[in-house]
């Protein structure tokens, strides 16, 4: 009930308690830019974090789903191989589906490389079979064992070496969109902090007054905070709607390789912006009213 | 209202002011003289406690001013009625504004009060001058003005500090009389001033009790002027 009366008079403006304090013109607008232009880069930060955490979910899982196994043999032997292989894949728990590659689609996987002139068949190329997983997956090493037992010369590629990178980088980067969204936030506490610190200052006399005449610190914090935290969520909620609309004017990346993703929101992630205004008051409100019960302890 | 019991006040250096005991009772009326620096200012500041004291106990409505804490001393502030030497207003607020300021500050600011308002902007001769901004006024205007502020919560004690230091002496008696009409009232005034002439003037009109404050110590002065 308390939070709720607290959270009410923020919002409906006491005007005598407002008029208490002598306006105080462009320094007002400075704060309220300051707080747009976090929010702005705000948004940014918030979209670098969200791709790239799409980006890692993607690598992570559907690139986990599926793996290869390549087996390299004399030509007389490859077919017995194949067959030896495929058996102990079917019988492999966590393995969906197994099929080894026709010529035609081994052909088409080298022909960036060789052009398309060259004759495959002719070539001691190893044979590629495609492993499908099932959601649980299955236990490599185990199935490295057993095939190093029955096909000497198959070799499972499970993608876990090259994906593994891959994965740890977009997790940097959503840990670093997240420190950036954190830098930003500590930077407007700090610029809220420092303009109505300057703001207290000015008005070190009024403040004066209104202890003499009996006000309860809390008036006259709430009259600074008031301020302060409109500010802060109106400079926000601009910088924020900026932001979005500069995100939704980026031009579309065609993304049909699957790895990329574009740095944008997708889905209810655009909902997300719509608490940078919130959060810009919040820190503002804190900020300010640290600051002003730190300045009105100082007063007797 | 006020007791003072054996309270000592120290700045940095050596002591203003030591061994006072002194008790405001109600409906009582007291001058406080004694030469310029001789500590008038800071002993008022503790008897409304904006100071202190050093050593010794002050205390308001029965509380130890020292076990107060900051809500509780706004609370204090509005039941004693500070006259300041230098006035202090808001001075981006017409005066009728900063007479409402305590009535603003502790939420009583509705449409009862604000009818006091008008009559106790009348009483102090400030009805026409209602909308004027603080630093318009003149000396006597302004001086009235805080007392007003002071009155307006109906508090029990009055204190001002020098109400008349730099107005003449016509306005003077305007104000004094102001001050004797509350007291008759009943409310306990206490008035810290160098004007022996005005002394003499409420002493015609009213029981006046005159306090000195000579060698760091508070000393009633009696029937001697």
């Amino acid at each position: 009930m308390k939070l709720l009366k607290t959270l009410t008079a923020l919002f409906i403006p006491d005007a005598q308690a407002d008029r208490v304090v002598p306006p105080t013109g462009f320094t007002a607008t400075l704060t309220t830019f300051s707080a747009a232009a976090m929010a702005f880069l705000a948004v940014f930060a918030m979209a670098l974090t969200l791709a790239s955490g799409r980006l890692a979910d993607r690598w992570s899982n559907e690139l986990a789903r599926s793996s290869t196994l390549r087996i390299s043999a004399p030509e007389d032997q490859m077919q017995v191989q194949i067959a030896a292989a495929l058996k102990v894949l079917e019988t492999t728990p966590g393995v969906a589906s197994a099929r080894a590659l026709t010529a035609e689609e081994q052909k088409a996987l080298l022909e960036p490389f060789f052009g398309p002139d060259l004759p495959v068949e002719d070539l001691p190329i190893p044979q590629l079979i495609e492993v499908n997983e099932t959601s649980t997956g299955y236990d490599s090493t185990g199935l490295r064992l057993r095939l190093a037992a029955e096909v000497p010369g198959a070799v499972l590629d499970d993608h876990t070496r090259w994906r593994k990178p891959l994965v740890a980088a977009a997790s940097r980067i959503r840990l670093l969109g997240w420190t950036a969204f954190l830098l930003i936030g500590g930077a407007m506490a700090a610029m809220i902090t420092l303009a109505a610190s300057a703001a207290l200052s000015a008005n070190t006399q009024v403040i004066k007054v209104l202890r003499l005449v009996g006000a309860q610190d809390s008036y006259i914090a709430g009259a600074f905070v008031r301020r302060f935290t409109y500010r802060g969520f109106v400079g926000a909620a601009i910088g924020a709607l900026a932001g979005t609309a500069a995100i939704w004017l980026l031009p579309e990346a065609e993304t049909s390789s699957g790895f990329l993703t574009g740095l944008g929101f997708q889905g209810t992630h655009w909902l997300w912006p719509l608490c940078i205004p919130v959060l810009g008051g919040a820190v503002a409100l804190a900020a300010t009213r640290a600051a002003a019960h730190r300045k009105l302890r100082e007063m007797p | 209202m006020i007791e003072l019991d054996n309270v000592a006040y120290s700045y940095g250096g050596g002591e203003l002011l030591s061994e006072i005991s002194l008790q405001l009772s109600p409906g009582s009326f007291h001058f406080l003289t004694g030469p310029s620096g001789a500590g008038k200012t800071t002993f008022m500041k503790l008897c409304y406690g904006a100071l202190q004291p050093t050593a010794g106990q002050a205390r308001l409505f029965d509380r130890d001013v020292r076990s107060l804490d900051r809500d509780e001393m706004a609370m204090m502030r509005r039941r004693i009625g500070v006259v300041h030497q230098d006035c202090q207003f808001l001075d981006h607020l017409p005066i009728s504004e900063n007479i409402a300021l305590p009535l603003n500050v502790s939420g009583r600011d509705n449409i009862d009060e604000l009818a006091n308002l008008k009559e106790l902007m009348a009483w102090v001769g400030l009805k026409s001058r209602a909308d004027a901004l603080p630093p318009e006024l003149s000396g006597g205007e302004r001086q009235r003005a805080a007392l007003a502020r002071a009155v307006i919560m109906s508090p029990d004690v009055i204190l001002a500090d020098e109400p008349t230091g730099n107005i003449d002496w016509e306005m003077s008696q305007r104000l004094l009389r102001l001050l004797v009409e509350l007291n008759r009232m009943g409310k306990t005034v206490m008035v810290a001033t160098h004007d022996m002439n005005l002394i003499r003037a409420a002493k015609g009109q009213i029981q006046a009790r005159v306090l000195r404050i000579a060698n760091r110590r508070v000393q009633l002065a009696g029937a001697d002027l």
